[in-house]
């Protein structure tokens, strides 16, 4: 492993408050469907905190609206202490900031898989072409896909396309990542080797919020999960405490019929 | 059969040159006016996207005929707008045929490219937009790239229909292929050899723009 940082160290103390994303009373409607319900939750530096819950309680929802790929109705949401803008030049730039990995990849299909990873700092953040194609390669050999570099995406497999994936989100050197269900389209036996990238990151102290059907990876890296239901959030617990003794009855529910077999 | 063809009298290659001419320059300016024009009709500017609709919409649903007399007739005569030629017949009837095609033509090539656009997956720009690109960079970088190699044959059709259509030139004394080819029936009364020989002359041009354009669209096509 080499030692490539991945964590942005706080440039100078004063500004490093203690929460890094805020959100504060989000309601979002899909048409009649009331998708987020007043949603007030705060992310730690340095947490990993895992939302799980059943199909459409809005987790993706609320996972894709903290860097505003969903647009939401009511509240507001704060990253390093900057409410979120709108629209334009402030909204890319704090989208350079927040990593995010999708269920689907989403790796750009007529690009390589070094094009992709060293896309976003040089086209966003104007950086050094050598200097990024280091770090791109660095980053790749640490989630194991070094040698395939310059393959096309669809000549990989589901695994590698998302390892490619994450390194594409690190090599911005984001302040936090978002992960949306990363292992939900994957094989089976692939989906430890992208779980691995992500505990490790954790342990590296990276700031994220893992929308996640993994419940072993929630019980193992999380600080906290998140547990939502129809739009709210109906439990917000240590990860021993919620799988152990859930208190809602919803949360209880739930986790019978996963635990179950 | 064909003893009337007296190349000293009918300058039949110079002809066609001119018809290889206004496709070259009309195609590219075509290519560039209808990319514009596709950005404009996705973009998440109202007013662009008003205008590029209200564009496509009127240059598509008028005849060609009329918007190439209308660049000969209302650019120039009414409005002495010369192109840059001082007047000149010859370059001024080209350049105004050029931008009459270049007008029409990339109506379809804007339409050609939103249906590429449609083909991209939302998901490459999300990704693009989560990585903090602006607007025109997830569409110049990461969103056109990939049209445009889906709608490599869409686009080789609108460009041999382009081909044929700077036969319209004529209309406004543009000495083309089918300039030529009314002079030559005029003065030699042989009605289907002259048009034969015309015919074969567009199949020579068209024929491996097609050929190259489809093994082009199988060669360039974004696998995923």
């Amino acid at each position: 492993m080499s030692e490539t940082s991945l964590t942005k160290e706080p440039e100078d103390a004063s500004h490093a408050t203690e929460d890094l994303v805020v959100l504060d009373s989000v309601n979002k409607h899909f048409g009649a469907l009331h998708v987020l319900q007043d949603i007030n939750l705060t992310i730690k530096r340095g947490e990993v905190v895992v939302v799980i819950g059943p199909s459409g309680s809005g987790k993706s929802t609320l996972c894709r609206s903290i860097n505003r790929l969903e647009t939401i109705d009511a509240g507001t949401i704060t990253i390093d202490g900057d409410p979120l803008p709108s629209e334009g030049r402030e909204l890319a730039r704090l989208r350079a900031d927040v990593g995010m990995v999708f269920q689907s990849f989403n790796l750009f299909a007529h690009k390589t898989v070094l094009e992709n990873v060293m896309l976003g700092p040089i086209k966003v953040r104007k950086e050094d072409k050598a200097e990024v194609e280091t770090r791109a390669r660095a980053l790749l050999d640490r989630v194991g896909v070094g040698n395939q570099a310059d393959k096309y995406p669809a000549q990989l497999s589901g695994g590698q396309q998302q390892r490619v994936a994450i390194a594409r989100a690190l090599a911005m050197q984001p302040k936090v990542m978002l992960f949306d269900e990363p292992t939900s389209a994957l094989d089976p036996e692939m989906i430890n080797e992208v779980l691995e990238v992500m505990q490790q990151l954790a342990a590296e102290g990276m700031t994220m919020v893992v929308v996640t059907h993994e419940m072993g990876f929630a019980r193992s890296a999380a600080n906290r999960v998140v547990f939502m239901a129809d739009g709210r959030i109906v439990e917000e617990a240590d990860p021993h405490q919620f799988f152990d003794n859930p208190r809602s009855d919803r949360a209880k529910d739930f986790l019978s019929k996963i635990l179950a077999h | 059969m064909f003893e009337f063809l007296d190349l000293e009298r009918y300058d039949l290659f110079g002809a066609f040159w001119v018809t290889v001419q206004l496709t070259f320059y009309s195609a590219l300016g075509s290519l560039i006016w209808g990319t514009v024009l596709a950005a404009m009709r996705v973009s998440p500017v109202p007013i662009m996207r008003a205008f590029g609709t209200a564009y496509v919409h009127l240059f598509r649903n008028t005849p060609l005929t009329l918007i190439i007399l209308a660049c000969s007739q209302g650019l120039y005569f009414t409005l002495q707008f010369d192109m840059g030629t001082g007047g000149d017949p010859e370059p001024l009837g080209f350049r105004l045929a050029v931008l009459g095609f270049v007008a029409y033509t990339a109506t379809f090539v804007c339409e050609a490219l939103r249906s590429g656009i449609n083909t991209v997956p939302v998901g490459q720009a999300e990704a693009a937009r989560a990585l903090g690109l602006n607007f025109s960079q997830v569409l110049r970088l990461i969103v056109l790239p990939q049209a445009f190699r889906s709608v490599v044959a869409p686009l080789a059709n609108v460009l041999i229909a382009l081909t044929k259509n700077t036969t319209i030139a004529s209309a406004i004394g543009v000495a083309e292929a089918a300039a030529l080819m009314k002079v030559m029936i005029e003065n030699e009364a042989q009605l289907l050899p002259i048009a034969a020989i015309f015919a074969f002359g567009f199949i020579v041009l068209v024929l491996p723009m097609g050929l190259f354009l489809g093994w082009l669209s199988k060669r360039v096509a974004v696998k995923r």
